[in-house]
């Protein structure tokens, strides 16, 4: 089944390698199933839904779900779809994201260039950090929240953001920063330069890659999260996922199913299209997510 | 002045310290802490015992949420796995169009688990979703209603997540497969070993760190499952579909419950350290050694 090392050209190895493409695509059909269904059925009108088969295309083109996703859709009481969540979303990631960046960086510069006794252990405690289960720290944030004054605000979901997220920046630039030789920072030391200095003009002009990978990774977690979001905002604040799910659970009215599928189409773009550009540099962080050490 | 460089590192190492210390540390504690009280609406700071551990152990519903998180967890590890390692060696047979087929097998992970569970929702919808489809094609009698069906809508979490999780597995695999020593396997060859047995006997077995991470990134993944199950079943029908997440976030934000939900969430944290600590402690002792 699986012969790329015999290279000969016989009529079994031809049946072979015809076998694995179809394999092969049949899996990519699987895989690219839901997100089909998902464009036909956002495309659909309520009626050819009912009458149409899942799978089937549009008997015509209607565009009207995805205006009712972005601006007319209910979220409970309110109907002003998905628009106002989206850019809280933006609100919340774009701030987290370079706040734990920066926080990550200059944490795993320490750790991999400047170790003292104890570095080393601060950087397991983070570490573990990283695996716990979101909910044996859900109920105190919530009244630490609530006593910082920023309980339910765009400010408190970046705080939490930042806070929970410092584990991977900081295992991110720290593996990366380790491979980079120490002398050199002893020589910019005997030339004089300092902490800052040399993480200036050393370090940030090789850092392009590891922030990349950083970035995309914590704008993914952040975009994508739900369990924060619903958990910490309140009417107003939340994240686009919260109003996704609430949108789709709405029971006020007929069930449209075309408005559901855009709306998620919708709450989906911007890591796919992330995705899409950079997919080099995502999957390098989600294997430098998994693979520690 | 001088004092201030030299001590530079520790004072930027500060501030994440702290919070790490107070946010993850000191918040864990907290938790631990109420599951030992009788706190209600308010946390009530009153030593109690178990209790709220042996309520837990009454609670019919935390039973299905345990039952659920073990019938999901090992299912989902176990298909993604071997889902993820028979298409990174099948991408590894030379394919000329290996990467397009690599982004389409990834793109789920990109996903929100919110629209994973969305999409799925409506696949399988009984009524109008597959098994119309599969109506259609003439088999007039086929029924599909696992979604609402008490005791097989687990499985639709398990289809769900499968779907999002294998294509990253996948990835994971096909990178442990083109790390292998090509020296050995070119000697194989020559050897004139067949391919399955090269793949069994020196490929594979020479993976099992990558079978380690996958597992623990898979696991983990399971225990925190939260959005897929909110947004496929929303825990239903009833609570058949309760994971311990979705017990924990009832108990906090819906029913007022403190001490089960914070006894509950330390259940949760115990069942990671069990799987994670092991997993830390060598790879920590494994990088000092080496």
């Amino acid at each position: 089944m699986m012969d790329n090392l015999v290279k000969d050209g016989s009529l079994r190895q031809v049946a072979l390698r015809a076998g694995l493409y179809a394999v092969l695509i049949i899996f990519a059909l699987y895989y690219l199933m839901p997100l089909f269904v998902m464009i036909v059925t956002s495309l659909k009108s309520l009626d050819d839904i009912r009458t149409g088969s899942l799978i089937g295309l549009p008997r015509e083109l209607v565009f009207d779900a995805w205006g009712k996703a972005w601006s007319g859709a209910c979220t409970g009481v309110k109907c002003e779809g998905l628009q106002p969540y989206f850019w809280n979303s933006v609100l919340i990631a774009v701030p987290a994201v370079m706040i734990s960046t920066v926080l990550g960086a200059m944490n795993g510069y320490v750790i991999s260039q400047w170790r003292f006794k104890g570095s080393d252990f601060i950087f397991a405690l983070l570490l573990f950090g990283c695996f716990i289960p979101f909910q044996v720290i859900l109920l105190p944030m919530a009244i630490v929240l609530g006593k910082m004054k920023i309980a339910g605000s765009i400010g408190g979901l970046i705080f939490v953001h930042v806070v929970y997220g410092l584990g991977f920046t900081t295992l991110f630039f720290r593996n990366y920063y380790i491979t980079i030789p120490v002398e050199l920072v002893k020589a910019a030391k005997v030339d004089g330069a300092g902490f800052f200095r040399i993480f200036w003009s050393i370090f940030m002009p090789l850092s392009a890659p590891i922030v990349v990978v950083t970035v995309i990774w914590q704008f993914t977690q952040i975009w994508n999260d739900f369990l924060f979001g619903v958990s910490f905002s309140q009417a107003g604040t939340q994240p686009i996922t919260v109003a996704l799910n609430n949108i789709v659970n709405s029971t006020t009215g007929v069930k449209e199913y075309n408005v559901d599928m855009a709306a998620a189409i919708i709450a989906a773009l911007p890591t796919l299209f992330v995705y899409v550009v950079a997919g080099k540099y995502f999957i390098r962080g989600l294997t430098a997510g998994s693979v520690k050490g | 002045m001088e004092w201030l460089q030299k001590h530079m590192p520790k004072m930027v190492l500060a501030p994440s310290f702290m919070a790490i210390l107070l946010f993850v540390y000191g918040f864990i504690a907290w938790t631990a802490y109420i599951s030992f009280t009788r706190s209600r609406l308010l946390p009530k700071y009153e030593i109690e015992g178990i209790i709220q551990y042996e309520r837990l152990a009454q609670s019919p519903r935390w039973d299905v949420a345990m039952t659920n998180l073990a019938i999901f967890g090992i299912l989902f590890i176990v298909i993604s796995m071997v889902l993820g390692l028979l298409l990174a060696i099948l991408l590894d047979q030379k394919i000329r169009t290996e990467g397009a087929l690599r982004t389409i097998y990834l793109y789920p992970m990109a996903l929100s688990f919110i629209v994973t569970g969305t999409a799925w929702k409506w696949i399988l919808n009984p009524g109008l979703g597959i098994e119309l489809v599969i109506q259609g094609m003439g088999w007039e009698s086929f029924e599909f209603n696992w979604l609402t069906d008490p005791n097989m809508a687990i499985y639709t979490v398990v289809i769900a997540g499968v779907w999002q999780a294998s294509g990253f597995v996948m990835a994971l695999f096909l990178a442990g497969l083109r790390s292998v020593d090509q020296e050995i396997i070119r000697a194989a060859m020559v050897e004139g070993v067949s391919t399955p047995r090269i793949y069994r006997s020196i490929i594979i077995p020479s993976m099992a760190p990558i079978f380690m991470s996958a597992f623990i990134v898979l696991s983990h993944l399971a225990i925190k499952s939260f959005d897929l199950v909110i947004a496929l079943t929303g825990g239903g029908p009833g609570y058949a579909t309760d994971l311990p997440a979705t017990y924990m976030y009832t108990m906090a934000f819906s029913r007022g419950d403190l001490g089960q939900a914070a006894s509950s969430a330390t259940v949760m944290m115990m069942v990671v350290m069990a799987i994670i600590v092991p997993y830390l402690y060598s790879e920590l002792r494994s990088r000092h050694d080496g």
